[in-house]
């Protein structure tokens, strides 16, 4: 029978996929390589490992969480449905012309990105809405109709529509639904007005066209997939994670794929949320590195950072413009192009350069012995003594240092008189350095010292760098949990449900109308209520209120949260001293005299967090782990030099045992590298805790 | 040891450049002028002691490159070394010594450690109003321009000189804004200080000294080692664009020496009466970025990668046009001097550098009022849009992006919030693009009008109405601007017009010119041109040659939903 407390978490990455299965207090996971032409094969393999080692069938499993990349692999690679858009006479290229600026102003052979939807494939109807929402054009039914019929020819199978200030006033979009509805039943419509209400065009249009774009193709997997598990004896609910951190249901996932194009990263920062919930921090900073891209996320009062705009599918170097924007609700990460496989190359001012050229798997990095001639990360890794050569991933692989040797010497040596120690640290420093300095934009952005925060580590490089890391940034504490390999799978299974509705309506704190903000954000509640209703019948739903507040004259919104009585007895003085709080915080004083205005409000409902368990946190480590006399030379780069350090298994860690910098910390998935400035202790649920030394 | 620094000194140069780009968001975040927030129209850096610029925030245009460079030096001399202490802000906006017109506000903090100076930040933008006539091209000379703020200090030890305020606040249009960005610039130094003073301290260094010699060497050796791949010779350009009442002919001559590259502006028109004159710094500035992106895109800006490109021009030209010239649209002839830098460089090296583009920025501003007898509120609406950029030898021109400043557009949902202004029509302008192997850019289509009731004055400042972009090895001209009111009212390319109400202004944007000889162009590109209607069926039999046949399958295909 099946049964609540059993769950099962399925992260669809670009290499493996990872499953995740919870019973009463046990958890049993796996990794399985994903599987393109079927993802939903892999899944099914997965499920039913990690259902034998826990000796159950799935008709046990109460419920299923599922996160995947397929949304974003299709934008990637441009493998969406045939799509057309349909849009206001006059503004048919407002995907193409974008912001009409070049990302990188140094590069005369610049290209910009392809839209999505090339320029024939854009229709244009005569209508128009002004900036207050009233009708200056009146949309035509007919015409709308004749547009319909051309799309009925040319054979599309998803519609995007997407008018002028439609985020005001959908009657017009709504219309024209209505018309593609009746002609057209089997094309799959998305309109702007409820895929992305929120003002600027170009993010607007882009997100709706996107969610076109792999409407059917996320459709048809997801129906697959449901399938597939009914056939597999599975009985319980599917439910998907978005990108906001929280989960929906299925049907609420296929009309709005866009929703799950950063499941896999909120996943992570959902696991490391958790984690502090149980270490009871209110300021965490999770630090995920994997093989190609290191994503940093604040963690304030356990909750991710959120944000209503991202970019997906950077093409150029993964240089902010080079994407496409996506207006959805996501939690906020840095993304860049350093992992372990990033290459290092040296440049005409004979600067170390590290990424975003990633070696991939595929030859890998020079110690994998399959032909890379260039260093990665992982080669600088090895010859600081950071990695164990025959014991890389649980022995796996056998690494070749002696390629790392040469690939370093030939690359970065040679032409900076530099020895293969001094190389190899100077790219670990040049690779370090960026992730810092990424952590620190990031942290300047957000009006937050970094100094009081703690780091909450995973993902197969993030050990390996993360001590060193606080050691650059002043944080003074790191965790390093266990299961950090499938970290996004395990944090499906912490997600609330969750949805955000947001809309943009303009409005001066001077022309503050109280009663339309009430109308506004009732009708915003009700609707993101509806959605999370749909998956839970029965948990109380808890409101979030957000404005996204600037003073007139600026660009910049900064997000203002409200409590439910600020949002729903709204009055101007409270809003303004709110903005002036948060504005001062970031930018360090406020500005006499000006106006300030409302331009994006948005209340996110979601069911109660789970209750965590507090750690019962060991304060005073024990006995001091020897390490069984296992030692090896590794490169400390505060000290600028090797020191020998003891190496420790993970599994061999009792609560309390304290390992002494500099130390090596070793486990099938990854390496813990402690640096001599800290000490590491396990802790009775597993994670190792590494401090600062007093 | 020496190659243990080496990786500090490494470290700290991607530190440098990441301190002054976290000073760059900071203002954008802050800034209250749209041209900074939506267009990146700013600037920020760090010196060393001697005022030597070390690092430069990549966010910002080109028209700061050299300014910036050149900015800290006045501000030492000025202000004297004897009289700068902690806690001091400096302040100008003069365009000679800033960044070229009074709009710029150029601001210069000292940072201390431990008592000593060790190094400058810097930061520039351009702000809402500085009073005078407001932003555009009728004053007869800058004094008419707005209110002018010699060096001077801003802050004293930490206190804000309060009748300095008081004559800013008395003196311009906005000032609350206009203040609110004073102290956004200060704010931004700031931060910039605190960082460097954590690295300083994470690295113990009392100085620079160190760091800045690294820095600078290895730049100068990066950048004099492409000049030298450079063959010497020297080759001369011109190009001739609207000017305001008169047409000016720009004309410039680069030499090739060993350690340098000279540019040198003799002959180029006069001085206008009109306010489209540059400060030397200015046209430098964009001569400098021109040449950089074409031989050393990758080597950042500092004192040391910039020595090497030097720019010389008789006084009283248009691009060293001395004090008091009117300055304040210096942009327009600023945004032209790539083309022409190019025009010369090509003959020199081929291959390399596109053909002719729209150039200068399509920026417009309307300034809205009630019609007689009608109710409501003024407001200015300043937007940014652009032309085709010139196609390059191996890629078509950019479509409506602008080359070679690096703003960004605002979105039109944006812009119809500031005021009551309706914009009916932005997108590409089909046959802009100049034919060739390569095409050139789109311009774009602009329709501009008002809310019911309200009437405006139409403050315009295109170029390429009577010279559009001239082509490369074969390649077509660019389509010139257009302006007129849709009953067929003829505008000007410049100058602030009258539109009453219930009119409509129709613009059209310059395309980029073509590169090579349109015959030679791939088949499968003029396909997709003519399915995409990046051209018409004319052009693509009267330029490309393609059969009527071919063009009705074409047609067929899009009908049919076909990808080409």
């Amino acid at each position: 029978m099946k049964s609540q407390s059993v769950r099962l978490g399925v992260d669809i990455g670009g290499t493996f996929t990872d499953v995740v299965l919870e019973t009463d207090g046990a958890s049993f996971s796996t990794k399985v390589l994903t599987t393109y032409g079927a993802p939903e094969d892999a899944i099914i393999d997965g499920m039913h490992q990690v259902c034998a080692d826990a000796g159950i069938t799935p008709a046990q499993i109460g419920q299923i969480i599922h996160g995947t990349t397929l949304a974003t692999n299709a934008l990637i690679e441009r493998r969406g449905a045939k799509t057309a858009l349909i849009t206001t006479q006059g503004f048919r290229d407002v995907i193409e012309m974008r912001t009409e600026s070049r990302f990188e102003q140094y590069d005369l052979n610049l290209n910009l990105p392809e839209p999505l939807l090339p320029r024939q494939m854009r229709y244009t109807v005569r209508e128009r809405m002004d900036a207050k929402g009233n009708v200056l054009i009146p949309l035509d039914r007919a015409e709308v109709e004749a547009v319909v019929d051309r799309i009925a020819t040319a054979g599309y199978t998803s519609v995007a529509v997407g008018l002028i200030h439609s985020y005001l006033n959908d009657a017009h979009e709504a219309m024209i639904g209505d018309v593609l509805a009746e002609k057209l039943p089997d094309v799959m419509v998305s309109l702007s007005s409820e895929v992305s209400p929120q003002m600027r065009e170009y993010e607007r249009f882009n997100t709706v066209v996107a969610n076109a774009y792999i409407k059917p193709l996320m459709k048809s997997y997801l129906g697959r997939l449901q399938g597939r598990l009914r056939d597999e004896g599975v009985a319980c609910n599917i439910f998907l994670m978005h990108s906001g951190g929280g989960i929906i249901s299925i049907e609420s996932a296929a009309e709005f794929p866009v929703r799950l194009v950063e499941s896999g990263p909120a996943g992570g920062a959902v696991f490391a949320a958790n984690i502090a919930a149980r270490y009871g921090l209110d300021k965490v900073l999770s630090f995920d590195m994997g093989g190609t891209t290191a994503k940093i996320c604040l963690i304030k009062k356990q909750t991710p950072k959120t944000s209503r705009v991202f970019e997906v599918a950077r093409t150029y170097r993964f240089k902010k413009g080079s994407g496409m924007p996506i207006s959805i609700p996501v939690i906020d990460m840095v993304e860049i192009g350093a992992g372990g496989g990033s290459l290092a190359h040296v440049d005409a001012m004979r600067q170390i350069r590290v990424g975003p050229e990633s070696a991939g798997s595929e030859p890998g990095p020079a110690c994998y012995g399959r032909g890379g001639d260039k260093p990665a990360v992982t080669d600088a890794d090895l010859v600081l003594g950071k990695l164990d050569p025959a014991n890389f991933a649980g022995g796996s692989i056998t690494l070749d240092t002696h390629n790392s040797e040469a690939a370093l010497a030939s690359v970065l040596g040679d032409p900076l008189k530099m020895d293969v120690a001094t190389s190899a640290f100077g790219l670990a420093e040049v690779v370090d350095e960026n992730m810092a300095n990424a952590a620190r934009v990031h942290a300047v952005e957000n009006g937050e010292d970094l100094s009081d925060y703690t780091m909450i580590a995973f993902g197969g490089a993030a050990p390996l760098h993360a001590g060193r890391l606080c050691e650059k940034l002043g944080v003074d504490r790191l965790l390093v949990p266990p299961g950090a390999g499938v970290g996004s799978a395990i944090g499906f299974l912490r997600a609330p449900f969750s949805f955000e509705a947001n809309r943009s309506v303009y409005m001066k704190l001077s022309d503050f109308d109280a009663d339309a903000i009430k109308t506004l954000l009732t009708d915003l509640q009700q609707e993101a209520t509806g959605f999370v209703r749909t998956c839970d019948a029965e948990s109380p739903i808890l409101s979030e209120f957000k404005v996204y507040m600037r003073y007139t004259g600026q660009g910049w919104e900064i997000p203002i949260s409200l409590t439910e009585d600020q949002a729903m007895q709204p009055d101007a003085t409270t809003f303004q001293a709110r903005f002036e709080e948060d504005y001062t915080k970031l930018f360090g004083r406020p500005v006499a005299g000006m106006d300030i205005e409302i331009t994006v409000w948005a209340v996110n409902a979601t069911t109660p967090p789970e209750q965590v368990e507090t750690v019962a946190q060991v304060e005073v480590p024990g006995q001091a782990r020897d390490g069984a006399g296992r030692t090896r030379d590794l490169f400390d780069p505060a000290k600028a030099g090797y020191v020998s350090a003891a190496i420790h298994q993970r599994d061999q860690m009792q609560t309390g045992d304290l390992a002494t910098g500099p130390a090596i910390i070793t486990e099938d998935e990854t390496t813990i590298i402690v640096p001599s400035s800290r000490n590491a202790m396990r802790q009775s649920d597993g994670c190792i805790d590494v401090k600062a030394k007093r | 040891m020496t190659t243990q620094s080496n990786v500090s000194y490494q470290v700290m140069w991607n530190r440098l450049i990441s301190v002054v780009e976290e000073q760059a968001q900071a203002l954008v975040r802050t800034a209250f002028s749209t041209s900074v927030r939506e267009a990146g129209d700013l600037s920020a850096g760090v010196y060393d002691v001697k005022g030597q610029m070390l690092a430069q925030a990549v966010t910002g245009t080109p028209g700061h490159v050299n300014a910036m460079a050149d900015a800290v030096a006045h501000f030492i001399r000025r202000i004297g070394r004897q009289n700068i202490f902690e806690g001091d802000v400096y302040i100008t906006n003069d365009p000679w010594e800033g960044t070229g017109h009074l709009h710029d506000i150029t601001m210069v903090t000292p940072s201390f450690k431990n008592g000593a100076l060790v190094g400058f930040f810097a930061c520039t933008a351009h702000v809402v109003d500085i009073g005078g006539r407001g932003f555009g091209a009728d004053a007869a000379s800058v004094y008419e321009e707005g209110l002018y703020l010699p060096i001077m200090k801003f802050a004293l030890r930490g206190e804000v000189d309060q009748t300095l305020i008081q004559i800013v606040r008395g003196n311009v249009r906005e000032p609350d804004q206009l203040i609110g960005d004073m102290y956004a610039l200060a704010t931004c130094n700031e931060i910039g200080h605190r960082r460097l003073i954590d690295m300083m301290d994470e690295f113990g260094l009392d100085d620079l000294e160190g760091i800045a010699g690294f820095i600078l060497d290895n730049s100068r050796r990066a950048t004099l080692e492409r000049i030298n791949a450079l063959p010497k010779a020297e080759a001369s350009g011109e190009m001739t664009v609207d000017g305001f009442d008169t047409p000016i002919t720009l004309r410039v001559k680069l030499s090739v020496q060993d350690d340098r590259i000279i540019t040198d502006f003799a002959g180029t028109s006069g001085v206008d009466k009109k306010g489209i004159n540059c400060p030397l710094v200015y046209a430098k500035a964009y001569a400098c970025y021109a040449l950089k992106v074409a031989i050393a895109p990758e080597i950042p800006n500092n004192a040391a990668s910039l020595a090497p490109f030097e720019v010389t021009a008789p006084e009283n030209t248009i691009v060293n046009a001395p004090h008091p010239a009117p300055v304040a649209l210096r942009h327009v002839i600023g945004h032209l001097i790539p083309d022409t830098v190019y025009d010369a460089f090509d003959k020199m090296l081929p291959g390399i550098v596109p053909a002719e583009g729209a150039g200068c920025l399509c920026n417009f501003q309307v300034s809205l009022r009630p019609a007689p007898g009608h109710q409501g509120v003024r407001s200015e609406v300043l937007t940014f849009n652009s032309g085709g950029s010139g196609a390059r030898p191996a890629h078509d021109g950019l479509n409506a992006t602008a080359f070679p400043s690096g703003v960004m557009t605002m979105p039109i949902e944006a812009t119809e919030q500031v005021g009551p202004v309706i914009i009916w029509r932005k997108e590409l302008r089909p046959d802009s693009g100049g034919a060739g192997q390569q095409r050139g850019g789109l311009g774009q289509y602009m329709e501009v009008g008002a809310t019911d009731g309200y009437e405006f004055d139409f403050q315009a400042m295109f170029d390429r109405v009577d010279h559009p972009a001239r082509g490369r090895r074969g390649g077509g001209l660019g389509a010139p601007t257009t302006i007129a009111q849709d009953d067929g009212t003829a505008m000007r390319g410049k100058g602030k017009q009258f539109v009453p109400m219930g009119r409509k202004v129709m613009l059209g944007f310059p395309g980029g010119a073509g590169y090579g000889d349109p015959g030679t162009r791939d088949p499968a590109s003029v396909k997709r041109d003519l399915a995409r209607g990046y051209i018409t069926a004319q052009t693509a039999a009267a330029d490309y040659g393609m059969t009527a046949q071919d063009i009705a399958a074409v047609q067929a295909a899009v009908e049919a939903g076909e990808d080409i």
